[in-house]
């Protein structure tokens, strides 16, 4: 295989991990569920790309952010600025005091297009914004860190706490971010309707293939001496140090890339939900990501995909049918996850379910005699070697 | 003055004079020189908290001096930092085995190559046959050729020892900073290292910390002797060992 082709698939395990989640995203999903349905699994795989960060920034670089809510956030708000702008045209809003400004502006007496909101008029902007905002503000949170040597459990509090401030800031300035509520009611993208099913269809595509680019490059990145020098760095700072490397400026690198596939998790996230709102930034959401990543394995790109597509599933069934055990399921879990699998679903696959796999291609290798389902080998039992030989 | 009479002294590698530092007043190094000479092999030995370690780490930028300079080929390493050091060309062994036990043999050597040391140059870097002729050179002079792919954590204890020797080498720096590259060896991996040290310090200098006075003997041309942050005494290790004032800190009062 062409080997910058096999650095992006991570070899033919890779390559077949990878054809297996594509199978199930883009083919099962779309045929087995309805448009409701479909829609909830696009908004979970919005957090994918955040847990998929996590795996780069916190299982390879041993960064725990705790605040990666504030990315998906800023990527989110700024995709729902521009939407909210659209559905805010003068024709739509002329029942309120100041027409052609987003209704929760007028509802804060304010008369005029604040000058932030301004350029997201511009699609254009807007995407780049997206990126950019979450990016440049992981760079000075980075920079300020890092570069003073601040890691472990104090980086962590640190990014609790900017989770906290920009919650209480998105809240407390009503009139420029909807407040409490956050930005609701987005209608159309440049004219197109994101709001009927057809549209959600073609967003969860689109949501799908941004998500497997986000991996493509999280293996790339893995796969060069950037990933072994993450590893390196995470085990052992002081050598990487003193071999000549400037180890702050590989992990602001990290947590950035972190940041930046957040963000686009975000911004599809308000094109898929049709709103954004503080709940989606602070404490609360933020851990709830690294849940999703822990959950997955957290050294497995794919296996936080599972991650965030199972735990999401979980809190949905979970919050319907026992609202208030939720939460005591969800620290649980965690616990449990942290106890006793420490490297997640993805983790548990490695060790267990491969071998499991080869023991039902053993089987199936017997042409003569079909094995009975019930005689499937439990994994503990003894391998059935001398069964398949005929 | 026609004949400048200090022409034919070469200029010492390193040149540290007047050297302090001091923790909450507790002075670790006080007023410390120091000179090393191109391709010289210097032993630097003293009781535990002689402030022989804090020594190395005052070098490769580790601690921070609070008072002296530290001349490493004309640059003055006290205002630089850690990476900068280890670029101009000083390489230190820590005194735990410090290698990257997840990766291969080969990751670790290939790791302190030095290219691809900034955050893009790293994401693009590529195992060039440069590349891998050089760790193959490197892994031979440390006697890790069989072991190339071994993932790092199932080395012995003395390989470990010898992996890290390795990952400096690889930088080939001018001056090599050991700390008791020998502790916890058996008899003969000791007297590999030593052929091993022999063989690596052609054409560079090497400053070792070392308590095992047998391979102290067998590798040093000059031995400093440091008690309380400061020299108590310096020359060959016959000398040393003669002179009265440290037989006296090491047999104590």
């Amino acid at each position: 295989m062409n080997p910058t082709l096999d650095k992006f698939l991570g070899g033919k395990q890779g390559a077949i991990g990878l054809a297996v989640l594509a199978t199930l995203i883009l083919v099962v999903f779309p045929l087995a569920l309805d448009a409701f349905r479909l829609n909830m699994v696009g908004k979970y795989l919005t957090y994918a790309f955040v847990a998929v960060g996590l795996v780069l920034c916190w299982g390879y670089g041993g960064i725990l952010s705790l605040g990666q809510g504030v990315f998906f956030g800023l990527g989110g708000y700024c995709m729902a600025m521009f939407l909210k702008l659209e559905a805010s045209d003068p024709e739509s809003t002329k029942i309120q005091s100041t027409p052609g400004i987003p209704d929760f502006m007028d509802w804060n007496q304010i008369t005029e297009l604040p000058l932030l909101w301004q350029p997201f008029h511009s699609f254009g902007f807007t995407l780049l914004a997206v990126i950019a905002v979450p990016v440049i503000l992981a760079l000075v949170i980075g920079v300020a860190m890092f570069k003073r040597r601040v890691g472990d459990v104090y980086f962590s509090i640190v990014t609790q706490a900017i989770a906290l401030i920009l919650t209480v800031l998105i809240i407390g300035q009503q009139g420029l971010t909807g407040g409490v509520n956050g930005i609701t009611d987005l209608k159309t993208l440049m004219g197109w309707d994101i709001r009927d099913d057809s549209s959600k269809l073609i967003l969860y595509f689109i949501n799908a293939f941004l998500l497997f680019g986000c991996i493509l490059i999280g293996r790339f990145i893995l796969a060069s001496k950037l990933g072994r020098l993450l590893m390196a760095m995470r085990d052992k700072e002081e050598r990487v140090r003193f071999s000549g490397y400037d180890v702050a400026s590989f992990k602001i690198f990290v947590f950035c890339v972190a940041a930046a596939f957040s963000a686009i998790g975000g911004a599809m996230f308000a094109l898929q939900v049709g709103f954004m709102s503080p709940s989606f930034v602070g404490i609360v959401p933020s851990i709830e990501m690294v849940i999703f990543a822990a959950v997955g394995g957290r050294m497995s790109l794919l296996g936080a995909v599972y991650g965030a597509l199972l735990v999401n599933y979980g809190k949905t069934y979970f919050s319907e049918t026992f609202p208030e055990l939720w939460l005591y399921l969800m620290g649980g879990l965690f616990i449990a996850v942290v106890m006793y699998f420490p490297n997640g679903i993805a983790g548990l696959w490695e060790s267990h379910g491969r071998k499991w796999l080869g023991k039902l291609k053993r089987q199936s290798a017997t042409p003569a005699k079909p094995v009975p389902v019930a005689t499937v080998p439990a994994p503990n039992s003894q391998p059935r070697e001398l069964e398949s030989t005929p | 003055m026609s004949q400048p009479s200090g022409f034919k002294m070469p200029k010492p590698v390193l040149a540290i004079e007047g050297l302090t530092v001091s923790f909450d007043g507790f002075k670790a190094v006080d007023d410390l020189n120091l000179y090393i000479d191109r391709n010289e092999v210097r032993v630097v030995i003293g009781p535990n908290g002689a402030g022989k370690t804090t020594v190395l780490d005052l070098i490769c930028g580790k601690t921070k001096a609070t008072a002296g300079s530290i001349q490493f080929e004309n640059r003055e390493l006290t205002k630089m930092r850690e990476f900068d050091i280890v670029r101009a060309g000083v390489g230190r062994k820590f005194q735990n085995p410090s290698i990257y036990e997840n990766l291969t043999v080969f990751e670790n050597l290939e790791m302190s190559y030095p290219k691809g040391r900034t955050v893009f140059g790293a994401l693009f870097f590529k195992r060039s046959a440069e590349v891998i002729e050089r760790v193959e050179q490197i892994a031979a002079e440390i006697m890790l050729t069989d072991n190339l792919y071994l993932q790092a954590d199932l080395l012995s204890h003395g390989q470990k020892q010898w992996l890290e020797i390795g990952m400096l080498l690889m930088q080939d720096p001018a001056l090599l900073m050991l700390d008791e590259p020998v502790a916890g060896m058996s008899v003969n991996e000791r007297a590999q290292t030593a052929e091993l040290l022999k063989r690596i310090s052609q054409g560079r200098s090497v400053l070792v910390i070392e308590h095992d006075m047998e391979f102290v003997k067998s590798i040093a041309h000059k031995v400093t002797v440091l008690h309380q942050g400061k020299v108590l005494a310096e020359g060959s290790m016959e000398a040393v060992q003669s002179n009265p004032k440290v037989i006296e800190v090491y047999l104590g009062h």
